[in-house]
């Protein structure tokens, strides 16, 4: 695949449609890979990589990049194009500056997923068929890739593009994911149980804002948390709890907007599993106002801003445990 | 030397924990390690490093420097710090233990920052030499040896055995408190894990990252780069790096509102936010280029040549690992070399 997008990349430069491509480039070791801008041969040849560990989401670079001179051909997978299309619904990425090529994505992995299985001193990984192979310091590991992949993936929702103005490789399908089994288990838990657990995991919070600056739906130009005329601009908490309201109100703001990508959780150098936030929202939309999933298209009105007389009424939210 | 049975060893914290505070590495619910309070039951982490560093013992993310209340139009200055306890911090690697010369050089020199200063004359550090690094580690870089970390005291796990040995007085006052946990020994096992490790850091694919150039004299030559703009290119502006980063030591200082007065508190600020160093007329660093070449500046080219030659950096590895885009130090090193050889 990486051969084909290259020849792609240098096909689109080489006929002047495109002055960029944006992709992924090789690190140190085979999986620090960093998102980067090309916009010559020499350095895609040179350094342009589409592996196993390209798990960036590219869309959210697309706002910027959409708006300098030209057009920009990204590569993006599956889960980018909901975040693509999401951002052309708020208007955010100029569709005409941007050429698409959808690419297939098996999973995504990373060092520290791999890691976290007791990996460690990672020399070099290869894929063979369903396992990756890691050469280390210590000698060498067989992991199965569906043990060696982080969550988002092993709950992959669709491996079909949802946006793409050219498609390389084979067409993927929407999936049955299971993304929700958390959530319900959450949901379970006695309100006293539910808060603990929250705040055990938000206690490990550093305030980093990798979860905020890396998620396509926060691209707000100057963040309210930012903001020192704000009043709630925050660089310390205040007590214990400031630091649960940044999550929890960044995850209102979000809700029908965030198409799950699962950045935040990736970035999240404290492993906190932000994700579940996003998803109880998800999951409340489907079951109140019918299911919607975010950057499906780019036309409809999402639930949370539209009005319909077969709104949800509260006696509904109400029997579902709602307080009066 | 002394020794002890490694299955003696929560015998050992606890007889530590029963004189002063004790910390270790260990374990958190998402099973990443961080430095925890010992109690009975904690055990080490397998884990080669803690994912926050140990600088937090010194230099916390928030405190609270003073207190005004008002009275009328009285204006009371309450000093909230309480005497700290004494604590001994276990387990603390090479590269952590090297950045505590590198936070004294700044909170030490005068004028000296008292906060700092307290916590320090009342922490112990023993360290733990490495047995297995890992591929993003390069203190070798700095000078810095795996296998015979700085600190008050160190220690090395081999075999069924921990040993310990002292650095300094307080090391000693350490080692004699638990001495009778401990027997005098030979240090051939060290000695022999040391050769091993040090083989080991050898073969690291970081182990000849060279700064040479990487100084004073060729500080415009490597601020106007043209590099900047490709390496920071991707930067999401998080403070990821600076956060987990033992050596950032950049801070604000904010009032808080209390409603009957203010609580002036300094919290850790990163050079990569958009409101760093914020002043009057705004922020001297508009860009995220410029924010980004302000922390490898600092830790590369303004702080060695402000502080012999030493480096704001000590190869800990952390950023190479946390950096949500996988840009660090070393690839800003490797790619801006060519400016200065």
């Amino acid at each position: 695949m990486q051969e084909m997008m290259i020849a792609k990349a240098k096909e689109l430069l080489g006929s002047g449609a495109v002055n960029r491509v944006l992709g992924w480039k090789t690190g140190e070791f085979v999986y620090d890979i960093t998102p980067a801008v090309f916009t010559s041969v020499e350095e895609l040849e040179k350094d342009f990589v589409y592996n196993d560990f390209c798990g960036n989401n590219l869309s959210k670079y697309l706002i910027k990049e959409s708006r300098k001179e030209g057009k920009i051909l990204a590569f993006l997978k599956p889960c980018d194009t909901y975040s693509f299309n999401q951002l052309l619904k708020e208007h955010r990425i100029l569709r005409d500056n941007v050429y698409v090529v959808g690419v297939p994505c098996e999973g995504k992995t990373d060092g520290e997923t791999l890691k976290a299985k007791g990996v460690k001193g990672i020399l070099g990984i290869r894929t063979e068929g369903d396992s990756f192979v890691v050469d280390t310091l210590y000698g060498e590991k067989t992991l199965a890739k569906a043990d060696a992949l982080p969550e988002r993936c092993l709950s992959c929702k669709s491996k079909k593009h949802m946006v793409y103005d050219e498609l390389l490789g084979p067409e993927g399908e929407v999936l049955d994911s299971h993304r929700f089994d958390m959530v319900e288990k959450i949901e379970k838990m006695t309100p006293d149980e539910r808060f603990e657990f929250w705040r055990g995991e938000l206690s490990r919070c550093i305030r980093c804002n990798a979860c905020r600056n890396v998620c396509p739906a926060c691209s707000c130009e100057k963040c309210v948390f930012d903001n020192d005329a704000s009043g709630i601009a925050q660089k310390a908490a205040a007590d214990s709890f400031e630091e649960n309201m940044f999550h929890i109100i960044r995850a209102f703001h979000v809700a029908g907007r965030c198409t799950d990508c699962g950045e935040c959780s990736r970035v999240c150098p404290q492993n906190i599993p932000l994700h579940l936030l996003n998803r109880k929202f998800i999951k409340d939309i489907d079951t109140f106002y019918g299911e919607y999933q975010a950057g499906e298209d780019t036309t409809t009105r999402a639930p949370l801003t539209n009005y319909d007389p077969g709104d949800v009424e509260p006696s509904i939210v109400y029997g579902k445990g709602g307080k009066k | 030397m002394r020794k002890l049975p490694i299955d003696q060893l929560s015998a050992l914290f606890q007889a530590i924990a029963e004189k002063e505070a004790l910390y270790i590495p260990a374990d958190d619910s998402s099973g990443q390690a961080r430095f925890q309070r010992w109690h009975e039951g904690m055990e080490m982490t397998q884990a080669l490093n803690t994912v926050r560093s140990a600088k937090d013992f010194f230099f916390p993310q928030t405190e609270n420097l003073v207190d005004f209340k008002l009275k009328g139009k009285e204006i009371e200055v309450i000093d909230p710090r309480t005497e700290h306890e004494d604590f001994v911090v276990f387990g603390v690697r090479g590269c952590d233990a090297r950045s505590f010369t590198i936070l004294d050089k700044v909170f030490l020199a005068e004028p000296v920052d008292t906060y700092y200063k307290s916590r320090r004359e009342h922490g112990t550090i023993v360290s733990l030499a490495c047995t297995h690094p890992e591929e993003t580690c390069f203190c070798s870089t700095f000078g810095i040896d795996p296998a015979a970390p700085e600190g008050d005291a160190r220690g090395w796990i081999e075999g069924d055995s921990l040993y310990l040995e002292a650095l300094t007085e307080k090391g000693e006052k350490f080692l004699a408190a638990v001495a009778d946990k401990t027997s005098e020994c030979g240090d051939e096992a060290v000695r022999a894990q040391q050769e091993k490790t040090r083989d080991i850091a050898k073969k690291l694919p970081l182990h000849e990252l060279n700064l040479t150039g990487f100084n004073g004299e060729n500080m415009l030559k490597l601020f106007d780069s043209k590099k900047w703009g490709e390496l920071s290119q991707a930067c999401l502006g998080c403070g990821t790096c600076t956060f987990v980063c033992p050596t950032c030591q950049c801070y604000d200082i904010r009032d808080f509102n209390t409603g009957s007065g203010i609580t002036r508190f300094r919290c850790w600020d990163s050079c990569m936010y958009s409101d760093f160093t914020k002043m009057a007329s705004g922020n001297p660093r508009l860009t995220q280029l410029e924010r980004f070449r302000q922390r490898f500046m600092h830790k590369l080219v303004y702080f060695p040549a402000n502080n012999e030659g030493e480096y704001g950096c000590v190869g800990c590895g952390r950023c190479l690992a946390k950096c949500p885009i996988s840009m660090n130090i070393v690839k800003v090193a490797k790619a801006l070399a060519e400016e200065v050889r």
